[in-house]
Parts: C-alpha cells; structure tokens; sequence
C-alpha cells in the first residue's frame, strides 16, 4: 500500500498576506486514482492543486512526490500538469502548436510529435482541428484541446481547476464522462478540484471535503454522501435536515421528541450529537402513524419528486417525495433506522440543516455553479 | 436602424470635419506643393533635387532605426517589469514614466545640453573626483540619446497596456509544461506582447525619423537630419515646394518602414 502512494502533503501550511489559507494539511494520494478536492470558494482547494503544480511554495510542511521531497522543485521540473480554470491556451499559436507546445520544450523530434498530436486529438474527439486558431474554438473545444495540451507531455498526474466550471449543463455531464473515460484509458492520477458535489460523486474515487483550509473528510463518494463527519459534509454534500440529538444508548437517539433505533453505536450515553436525515430517506404517512408530525409549508415541483418543506416542533424539515402534499396539510413522517446517521458535535453543529430561512430565490443565489471563484 | 447610424454620424461628425480641415487638407497641400514649382505649374523638379539629400536621408532613417531599438531593448524588460507589480504600484511606476512629458520638449532637451557639454554638469564631475572629462555633445550618441530620452515613454506605454492584459495563466501554462523563465519569455511573453510591440516601434520610430530639434542641439549641426531640412526650407530658404516635396517623400519611406516591419513581425508570429 505504502508504494503505492504518489503524492503525500504532511504539515502543509499556507498564508497569503498573514491570512491562512491552509492549515496543516496533511493528505496522500494513491497513484491512478481520480481524487477531487470540494469545498466552497475560499476553502484551499485550489490552493492545494498549485501547491502541487509548483506555483505556490508552501510556508511549512513537506510535498512529496514519489517518495522524494519537491519543495524546490519548479513547476516546469514537475511530472504533474494542469488543466486550467480558464485554459490558458496560447492565442498567438494554432491547435497543433498548443499541443506540441510542451513537447517542443522537451525537444522531441517532429516526427514524434506529429504522432503524439494526432492521438491527442483523437483522444479528445478534434480530429481534423491541427490547423484551427484558438479563437474560433468554442468553450467546449477549448476545454478539450487544454486537456490535450497537457496530456500530451504524459504527466503522472494530472491537476483540473474546475475545468467544467465556463460549459453549459449538457457538455459539463458530457466532459465528465469523457474525463473519467480518459482517467482510466489512460491510467494516470487525476486530481480535480471543484465546488459541484454532484461531479465529485459521480466522478471521483475519493474525495476530499474542505472548509476554512482545513480537510473536513476523506472518503468514497458513498462514504462522503452515507457517513459524513459533521454538519459542514453533511450540508455540502446534498440536502440534509440536520437536527440537535440526544444518544441515549447504543443504536437509540432521541431527538424532534422522539425516540428513534439506528445503527450507530459507540457514543457515550447520553451524549449529545447531530443527526442526519436526508430527505429522500424519509416516508411521508398519514399523521397518526408518524414518529413525527408537523405540517406542510411549502411544496416545490423538482421534476423528479416533490421537495416538501415540513414544519415539526418549530424544526422545518425537507422531504423529496413523488407524493403530492398540498401546503397546509399535517402529515406523519416515518424514518427508518439506517435512514438516520448520528455525528459528533463539531464547530458547525448547528450552522446547518434547517431549512426554515429556504426559498428558492435564495436556492438560486447560493447555487454554486454562479459562484466564480478567484 | 438607419436612424441609429445617422446618429453615430452626427456624433463622428465633430472628428470628420477635424481631420477634413487639419490632416487631409493639409495632405493634399503637401502633395500639391511637392509638385508645383513657385508659379504654381507642374513640376517633377522637386522629387529630382531630392538625391542632393540622400546621405541625409539615410542617416535620419539609420538614427531612427538605432533609437527604436534602443528603446525596444529598455522597454520591453521594463514594461515587463512594471505588469507584474500590484496595481497601485504600476499605477505609480507608469506615472513616472510619463512624468517627463509633463515638461516640455524643448526645455528637456535643453537639459540634455546642460548635461552633456564639455564644461556640462557630467564632465565638471568627473573633473572633480579626477577622471578626464568625456566629449559627448555634438556626437551622434548625443543625438541618439536624446532621441531615446524624449521618445522612450511612447515604447513603454503600448508594450505595458499589453502585457498588464496577458493572462497570467498562460506564463503558468508554459511554466506547467516544461519552460523555464527564459523559455516562457522567449515563447510566451514576447509573441503575445507583439501587438504593444509593433505600436511602440510606430510611435518611435516615426517622431525619431522625422525630428529636427534634437538634432540641432544635441548634435551641434553635424549630424543634419532630414527634419532639419525640411525645417529650413520653410524658415530660411522659404523654398515650400522643395520643402513639401521632402516631406511627402519622408512620409512615404515611413509608410515603406512601417509595412516592412509590420510584415516582418507577423511572419515572426506564425514561425514561432
């Protein structure tokens, strides 16, 4: 296992301007997995991709890459590339050069090159584009000649900046399944940064929640999604009603004025935790069969399901059903024991999950796809 | 929509009526002088005395070329310089090169005398700590230097505009793929810096080609340049015909120049 590791950050600490931005990171990256980095802006994730491009010399802490420290390291003597934010692609050259660019530093013949080019286009579907300014591409082949450009110099890893963040919805799902399909053809470590929870599910093999500098959870997708650590995970990652609980014993919490099983276990009695509950997981019922009870305050129609707003015991809670309940009505809900996943208390315990301020407009606002990050 | 465009007339029209009267007018006197004699007939006698002025010609388009690259050479690392400065710094930076344009011409170059005479402020220097003096006015550097003083803003200023523009991550980009600083320069920062390049050359290259004070006083009336003629054959020799036939044929070398070089630097961008 331990060779297998490619990259390892230990103590990685950055400011900027005497701001920390990251706080004694400590993460290592298997070789060949596709990793991404998710937070919201300002959370370090990029910070960390250039730590490990070379463009940011890190305060204290070591960046291992193979075993070997790479502090000093320059970027352009780094066996990493960089797909970035915006592409940077170079105006004053055609497709071809742009693509042939790294390989001319490298001083390999025409010939090679040629080949190289050509299987890189065909990699990334631009078969036919070699003479084609970078001006009269759109976004989408932009994208793909800036994946080519770094591929082509055959890094061991490859760093994506939120390289989908400028496509419309339907080429960003389209260039997700290409670049996964890429990662594995390939076989090389991407590591990919992003604020859209749902391209790091579906994408990645792991995934690392940040917040504030700080590594908030290392995990699978499902591990993410199923057992987050605390409420930042847990909101960040889907919709989740996040309530004050009482662990009364093992596999027995109480919280809403109610006593539910779960599964968990290994919390002191009477502890005091955080619970989760997402809102797919929960059965509406009538309301006298319920745990709990409340009623509805507002139904919005998502397409897939119903997204249900419930008041219980002043605690507005979000249920998605493809049941329709009319705004007003009381209902019951019923929670399944492995529907309901126990935290510690962290920092963020109660900053989250309830969903009494929602509307909307301000789903809207705070939709991550508008917010640009510097 | 034609009532939009009869606006955007009218709001040009101030401008059209300007250069009609003070740059195309002008233009067509220039022309109509350079071939009339003083009787105001057509004459082709003006172009002809011009190989009287050959040597002159070529030296102010020899000097021009001189003083532009001069200029290329401490603009272009410098301009480079100030653009990666925080803003409030290159605001300031680009301020000081533009302060001497605050003053002018002539006061500046009047300066220069000061400076670079014989028993001038540099020589009674280095007289006082023991070195012999150095003879410096009334030399070609003199008037090269002058040239390079009064012009050198007009090469940093377009080469800045464009390089604070360039997208930072591009320089990354190459770093990223294998260029060292040197190579990024040479590869990245030049070829993109071409726009700003090629306006700063114009703006240098034409004022240098054509001038006549730095000459005069710098150079001691040694090094006579084709503005000091075209100078004097409206001051002194009252000669407008020779003088306007001089001027129409400077302008047209110039527009030779500019084409030359502008062909020139687009092939360097398609070869790179």
């Amino acid at each position: 296992m331990e060779n297998n590791i490619i990259i390892d950050l230990k103590n990685i600490s950055v400011s900027f301007d005497g701001e920390p931005i990251l706080k004694d990171l400590n993460l290592y990256i298997r070789d060949k997995e596709f990793i991404t980095f998710l937070g919201p802006s300002g959370c370090g994730k990029t910070t960390t991709l250039r730590v490990i491009a070379g463009f940011i010399e890190p305060d204290g802490g070591d960046v291992i890459f193979d075993n070997k420290r790479i502090n000093d390291v320059p970027p352009h003597k780094r066996q990493v590339n960089t797909i970035f934010q915006r592409y940077a692609l170079f105006p004053h050259l055609n497709v071809y050069e742009n693509i042939a660019f790294g390989l001319r530093l490298k001083k390999v013949s025409n010939k090679e090159i040629k080949q190289t080019v050509t299987d890189m286009l065909a990699l990334v579907n631009l078969r036919g584009f070699e003479k084609r300014n970078i001006q009269s591409l759109s976004g989408g082949q932009q994208q793909r000649v800036a994946i080519a450009r770094a591929l082509a110099v055959k890094p061991r890893v490859l760093l994506l900046d939120e390289p989908l963040g400028a496509l419309d919805l339907k080429l960003r799902k389209d260039m997700q399944n290409e670049l996964k399909n890429i990662q594995q053809r390939l076989g090389i470590t991407f590591i990919y940064v992003t604020h859209d929870q749902e391209e790091a599910l579906s994408m990645s093999d792991t995934i690392v929640v940040m917040d504030s500098g700080v590594i908030q959870q290392i995990g699978t997708p499902l591990d993410i999604y199923n057992e987050p650590k605390n409420a930042f995970v847990a909101d960040f990652i889907g919709e989740s009603n996040i309530l004050d609980g009482i662990m009364l014993d093992d596999c027995l919490v109480e919280f809403s004025g109610h006593r539910f099983e779960c599964l968990d276990k290994g919390f002191a009695k009477n502890e005091a935790i955080d619970v989760v509950v997402r809102p797919e997981d929960v059965d509406v019922v009538e309301e006298e069969k319920g745990m709990v009870k409340g009623e509805v305050t507002s139904v919005t129609f998502k397409g897939v399901h119903f997204e249900t707003i419930v008041d219980i015991g002043g605690f507005k809670w979000m249920i998605q059903s493809t049941d329709y309940h009319e705004v007003g009505k009381r209902i019951g809900l019923f929670i399944e024991p492995d529907a309901i996943h126990i935290m510690k208390k962290s920092a963020y315990s109660g900053l989250y999950g309830d969903y009494s301020s929602f509307s909307e407009e301000f789903d809207e606002l705070s939709d991550p796809e508008e917010v640009e990050e510097e | 929509m034609s009532s939009r465009s009869l606006k955007a007339k009218l709001v040009a029209s101030p401008y059209i009526v300007w250069s009609a009267i003070f740059i195309i007018a002008p233009l067509i006197f220039v022309a109509y002088y350079a071939f009339t004699d003083s009787s105001g007939a057509f004459t082709l006698e003006n172009i002809f005395e011009l190989s009287k002025y050959t040597t002159t010609f070529l030296r102010s388009v020899w000097f021009g070329i001189v003083a532009t690259i001069i200029c290329l050479i401490i603009a272009f690392p410098l301009a480079y310089f100030i653009s990666q400065k925080t803003e409030k710094v290159q605001r300031t930076l680009v301020l000081l090169v533009m302060l001497p344009m605050w003053m002018s011409f002539l006061i500046r170059t009047y300066s220069w005398m000061a400076l670079l005479q014989d028993t001038g402020i540099i020589n009674s220097f280095l007289m006082k700590i023991g070195i012999d003096p150095v003879h410096m006015i009334n030399t070609e550097g003199a008037v090269i230097l002058g040239m390079v003083y009064n012009f050198l803003p007009f090469m940093i200023t377009p080469i800045y505009s464009v390089m604070a523009k360039l997208d930072h991550s591009m320089i990354e980009a190459c770093q990223d793929l294998g260029g060292n600083r040197l190579t990024c320069v040479r590869r990245c920062i030049i070829p993109m810096s071409m726009p700003g390049v090629v306006s700063g050359i114009t703006m240098v290259f034409v004022p240098s080609v054509s001038t006549f004070y730095i000459s005069q006083k710098l150079g001691g009336g040694s090094f006579d340049l084709i503005g000091d003629v075209i100078e004097r054959q409206f001051q002194q020799s009252y000669n407008y015909n020779l003088g306007a036939s001089i001027s129409f044929v400077l302008m047209i070398l110039i527009l030779i120049c500019m084409a030359v070089m502008n062909r020139f630097t687009g092939d360097e961008e398609m070869a790179i």
